[in-house]
């Protein structure tokens, strides 16, 4: 079980003055479970190529399998596979509707066409999922907090049980704590359920602490498809496409170059912390 | 008297059901007093819904004081005679670039604010130029708003308000949408124009890293002022921002983490250089 694409390009406007390849010839597999972060400047591609996970785009060339099947087959259901790869868009707030947060969640169920007592029972355990207290569950969705409000809106994309979650900056306009909360939880859903996480993320800190791969993309294309501390060690290339690493591996860059015998990957304080203490203990050895 | 000063600010939003009837009364700004001098770059931090961004929006006169008075260069926000000289005195940049920008091309847009004023129209091409120059878009001017990225457009957005002649300019969260570099793009034209013209700057944000050359820092908690100080002040309290929600710079989290794990470090260390001298190196 898997998506994978395969050559897979795509030009705005096509056959127009006004083209533009969004997608220039991606291949890329993504197995279950993984937690991936994607980075790239704005315009680099990473929204286009989310929205051909879930069908929301099709690609102008190359083929999408998801689980197997090609999604671009005449007789592939590709309504069911927008529930089975939900997709979390930025500010996704600003999608709130309905009278209290309980029936907003459950929205989407019932578009499903499911039984009422299936509805409900899958927008109590979405909104279990995302850590939302009971005590609002009847509250208006306006009312909430930014971070609480935010959680509705993926606890109504969880609803629908996808297999693979996308998130759209998640985090964008969240206070620090509001930040590390709703990147904990999902954390803690990923292991839990085993559901394939793709975070597109602006947040260097946020992705080198949080994700099992990172790919990074840059004019349309792949440019790094790694594990974090791998991508980070290309801290100046990414500098040059309008990236950077964490703040931490700079600091390591800049102690080594002072000649403290630190391993200059470090991508969280975590880790930064206990080379600096294992080299400070070999300096005073 | 400073640029701005505000003496027992409160805010009181009239929360009301369905039907319009009083439900309650949420204070956004409690009795909030301060005094910011001209020249100064002052940063407010804060959780979501600590009442910054409601505090802000008084600068500008978007929102007046329930109770208390707000002054912008000696002027009360509430004496409506005022309302067009507060709000060229103190410009405001919001968080989302796509909602600011109005013209068709980039200079344009930016000589709209003057040209409302009545500023004649030699004048209004000289400040285009000016300001543009000043937050290092001036290559741009030509060039339609929908094809820069999102650090072009919140610089253009500055440049527009730049171009009013503000003595101070409040930015609410100028940097939420953008990408690091747009991110470094926005905060070098801030401190530029703080630094180079004297414009006075606040800063409203959830990035840390971005405020450590702030000269004074408020933190809101609750619609009060929670915490005062310089940026080193503030940092060296982890504990403290953590309970307000808030974070530090990586480097200081780093010297703060170390320093439990018992190296001997001073409090609030904010950039790579000090950390390399506090190690000794």
């Amino acid at each position: 079980m898997s998506i994978i694409l395969d050559h897979v390009s795509y030009i705005y406007e096509k056959d127009t003055p006004l083209a533009m390849k969004a997608l220039d010839d991606i291949c890329l597999v993504i197995p279950d479970g993984q937690f991936i972060g994607i980075i790239g400047h704005t315009g680099s591609g990473k929204s286009t190529l989310m929205q051909h996970l879930n069908g929301l785009i099709r690609a102008t060339s190359g083929s999408i399998y998801f689980n197997g099947e090609d999604i671009y087959d005449t007789d592939y259901d590709r309504k069911k596979l927008r529930s089975k790869v939900g997709l979390v868009f930025q500010y996704p707030e600003h999608q709130l509707f309905e009278i209290d947060v309980f029936k907003d969640v459950c929205f989407g169920p019932k578009n499903l066409g499911l039984e009422r007592k299936e509805v409900e029972l899958r927008a109590y355990d979405a909104l279990r999922k995302v850590g939302l207290p009971d005590e609002l569950f009847y509250q208006s969705p306006f009312e909430l907090s930014g971070g609480q409000k935010r959680r509705v809106a993926i606890a109504g994309v969880l609803a629908m049980k996808p297999e693979v979650l996308i998130l759209d900056e998640p985090t964008a306009g969240l206070d620090p704590k509001g930040r590390d909360e709703i990147l904990k939880q999902i954390k803690k859903l990923q292991a839990e359920t085993g559901m394939t996480i793709l975070l597109v993320s602006h947040s260097m800190e946020d992705v080198a602490e949080y994700v099992d791969r990172i790919i990074v993309m840059n004019k349309g294309s792949i440019l790094y498809d790694d594990v974090p501390k791998e991508v980070f060690r290309h801290y100046k290339e990414l500098e040059e496409v309008g990236l950077a690493a964490p703040q931490v591996t700079y600091i390591m860059h800049a102690l080594r170059a002072k000649g403290l015998l630190v391993d200059a990957d470090a991508t969280t304080v975590e880790e930064a912390a206990e080379q600096i203490m294992q080299a400070v203990r070999g300096r005073h050895a | 008297m400073g640029i701005v000063e505000a003496k027992d600010l409160t805010y009181e939003y009239i929360r009301r059901d369905e039907e319009g009837n009083v439900e309650g009364i949420t204070r956004a700004v409690d009795e909030v007093s301060f005094h910011i001098q001209p020249g100064e770059f002052i940063a407010i931090l804060g959780h979501n819904g600590s009442g910054k961004s409601t505090l802000a929006k008084h600068i500008n006169a978007i929102l007046y004081p329930t109770e208390g008075t707000i002054w912008v260069d000696g002027m009360d926000t509430q004496d409506e005679k005022q309302l067009w000289n507060v709000r060229q005195t103190a410009g405001m940049v919001f968080q989302n670039p796509d909602n600011q920008i109005i013209g068709q091309v980039v200079e344009e847009d930016v000589g709209f604010g003057p040209e409302n004023m009545g500023i004649p129209t030699e004048e209004i091409w000289q400040r285009v130029e000016e300001s543009l120059r000043a937050v290092g878009m001036y290559q741009f001017r030509k060039y339609s708003p929908n094809k820069l990225s999102g650090g072009q457009k919140q610089r253009v957005s500055i440049a527009g308000v730049l171009a009013m002649h503000p003595k101070c300019i409040v930015l609410d969260e100028p940097t939420a949408m953008l990408d690091p570099n747009g991110r470094k793009e926005v905060i070098r034209a801030v401190r530029g124009l703080n630094q180079v013209e004297g414009v006075t700057v606040i800063l409203i944000t959830h990035y840390m890293e971005e405020i450590v050359h702030a000269d004074h820092v408020f933190v809101m908690d609750q619609g009060k002022i929670a915490m005062e100080g310089t940026p080193r002040e503030i940092f060296s309290q982890v504990d403290r921002l953590q309970d307000l929600r808030l974070d530090v710079p990586q480097v200081t989290l780093l010297a703060y983490e170390l320093q439990n794990r018992g190296l001997p470090l001073p409090d609030g260390i904010l950039t790579t250089e000090e950390l390399v001298q506090a190690l000794g190196l």
